[in-house]
């Protein structure tokens, strides 16, 4: 909790320290705790994109699958390290276009040839050449809503609440910060190996991340 | 990782031995087609002119894009738009006999045409051959300075590794490509749309910068792929670079598009006799069979074949889409060029055939013999270490 006082009587320092950080400052998470809230995940801080990168690579090789970064802007490298490949957005995107492209041809069509149809310059009522301009912006228009709304409900957004919020720092992210997390219902997530295993990522710092 | 001398590979020298040998025996074929049918002859080779001269000024469009904007994709393909530029000389010499067969091209410099349409001895003041050959020497001119300088800068920084040249391949790339874009708009109306000098569309110009840029680009993307699969640049281009490579690939296809299917839609809906005779002709018969397979093969294919993201990614899939490009690029030219003299009848020429063949021997040849002359990558631009980083990051998958 965010008003709780890190060195909190929760907290068992339990572990000695296993080794010492590549470039570590500080440490404010020991080790396993005790009727503590239940765990989000592990979040590792480093100060630069490529470390989160070799990072994330790294925990995506020792066998994590739940795991996600954060940064103040995208890498396109990043994605990838952390095995993320696959998404349906673009088919999304590409139905919606497909949608709006058609929807908009035949808007035209129904108007100018069913509904009302009406004699322009000795022009037959289907003059398709026509129509291609506003079966464009209806495909760009459908497509990028599919797009942001895609994303939307890809991402679970909007998220008036997330647990990453809770870890120390982490406002950084919007700043000059890089953060992995690895998420505690990853299924091979066992706590203090995941704890070991980040501190030797070569991070700045290794937190516990609350729910 | 290698960051040796980034020599070309044997088989460009191999390349240019074989394209010379190409290119001297159709030029010989074409030659004899000059005794044969020299109407012909010039149409055949004003229409081959204009593809091969469309990869040369394209890619000095390209290259002065990439030092406006920076980028891995830019570096590694500077070096073969570099030697694409430098076989402007050739489009030079390419040139003359157009200026020497303007009689047998252009219907404008017979004066009985003149006397029977009062439009075009108005135009004569624009349209006559002393303008047309001085216009044109200022087109060379303009282009042939901006390669040179950017050629012999970069050249340069091979040598010396001096910072401020990137700078000032960049402060001339600016206004270099506003006089690109003047210059190939007016030269495209004096070579081409001025084979039917009643007809006019405002948007010409910018269709042959669009078109001349994608030939160019496909082009590269071509000649990326082929030098990356060998040493050295095997060890330099990434897939993020032929997926940039290949995203410059789809906007050009839809420029293109755009501008074209604007010039029909306009002309289309206006339906004034003066203008809609270009595309009577165009679009009905054989050659309206072209034009279809123009807007399925030149843009709906490429289109959605280049809006995946793993064929883009993919050089072997990639150099598909641009070689087809450039068939279609050239089938267009000829729907846009030989109805000129032709009209409604199709009919191609063997010279149709020989003349493209024989410009790309030369020109290919030529190609390969500038590719040879300096590293493939330019290892003193401040970029060079981002590719390898671009490289390395990719090297795991």
């Amino acid at each position: 909790m965010a008003e709780d006082d890190p060195k909190d009587e929760t907290w068992e320092h339990d572990l000695e320290d296993p080794e010492p950080f590549h470039h570590a400052t500080t440490a404010t998470t020991r080790g396993r705790r005790r009727g503590a809230p239940a765990l989000y995940g592990i979040m590792a801080e480093f100060d630069n994109p490529t470390d989160l990168v070799a990072a994330a690579r790294r925990t995506y090789e020792k066998g994590y699958r739940r795991i996600n970064g954060y940064s103040p802007y995208p890498i396109e490298e990043l994605s990838e390290a952390i095995g993320f490949t696959r998404t349906s957005l673009p088919l999304i995107v590409l139905i919606g276009g497909i949608l709006g492209g058609l929807g908009g041809f035949f808007m035209q069509y129904w108007m100018e040839v069913i509904d009302y149809p009406l004699n322009v310059g000795g022009k037959p009522f289907n003059s398709w050449p026509a129509f291609i301009p506003i079966t464009f912006e209806c495909t760009v228009l459908v497509a990028s809503f599919a797009a942001v709304l895609g994303m939307l409900v890809l991402n679970k957004l909007p998220q008036p609440y997330h647990p990453v919020f809770n870890a120390p720092n982490f406002a950084l992210a919007t700043r000059d910060k890089f953060f992995l997390v690895i998420e505690a219902n990853d299924p091979v997530f066992k706590h203090d190996e995941a704890i070991q295993f980040m501190r030797t990522l070569g991070g700045i710092e290794v937190n516990d991340v609350e729910i | 990782m290698t960051t040796g001398p980034y020599n070309a590979p044997a088989s460009v020298a191999r390349l240019q031995r074989l394209a010379l040998i190409v290119g001297v025996t159709f030029t010989a074929l074409l030659a004899l087609g000059f005794f044969v049918n020299r109407d012909q002859f010039f149409h055949s080779y004003l229409f081959a002119f204009s593809f091969w001269a469309g990869i040369s000024i394209g890619s000095l469009a390209l290259l002065m894009l990439q030092h406006l904007t920076g980028g891995g994709w830019g570096l590694v393909i500077r070096r073969v738009l570099e030697a694409s530029t430098r076989t402007l000389p050739l489009i030079l010499i390419l040139f003359v006999p157009v200026v020497l067969g303007t009689y047998r091209i252009y219907s404008w410099t017979h004066e009985e045409v003149l006397a029977e349409h009062p439009v075009l001895r108005e135009k004569a003041k624009y349209l006559n051959v002393p303008f047309f050959t001085v216009r044109a020497a200022i087109y060379f001119a303009i282009w042939l300075a901006l390669a040179f300088f950017l050629n012999r800068w970069s050249w340069q920084q091979d040598r010396t590794a001096d910072r401020k040249l990137v700078k000032r391949m960049r402060v001339l790339s600016g206004p270099g490509m506003v006089l690109l874009i003047f210059t190939v708009t007016f030269a495209s109306i004096d070579w081409f749309m001025s084979l039917d000098p009643e007809w006019s569309s405002t948007i010409y110009g910018f269709l042959f910068v669009a078109a001349w840029a994608l030939s160019a680009l496909a082009f590269t993307v071509a000649a990326l792929a082929a030098l990356a699969k060998e040493e050295p640049m095997h060890n330099v281009v990434a897939q993020l670079h032929f997926h940039d490579l290949g995203k410059l690939l789809l906007a050009l296809v839809m420029l293109w598009a755009y501008f074209a299917f604007s010039q029909f839609l306009i002309i289309w809906s206006g339906n004034l006799p003066e203008e809609i005779r270009w595309y009577i002709p165009r679009i009905h018969g054989t050659w309206g069979a072209i034009a279809l397979g123009v807007v399925v093969l030149h843009f709906a294919f490429p289109f959605l074949f280049l809006l995946s993201r793993s064929f883009k990614r993919n050089a072997g899939k990639l150099v598909i889409v641009a070689v087809l490009i450039l068939v279609m690029r050239l089938i267009d030219l000829f729907w846009m060029i030989a109805p000129n003299f032709t009209h409604e009848y199709f009919r191609v020429s063997w010279m149709d055939l020989v003349a493209p063949v024989a410009f790309g021997g030369l020109w290919l040849s030529l190609f390969a013999r500038e590719l040879q002359q300096r590293a493939l990558i330019p290892i003193n631009d401040p970029l060079y270490e981002t590719v390898l980083e671009q490289k390395a990051a990719h090297a795991g998958h």
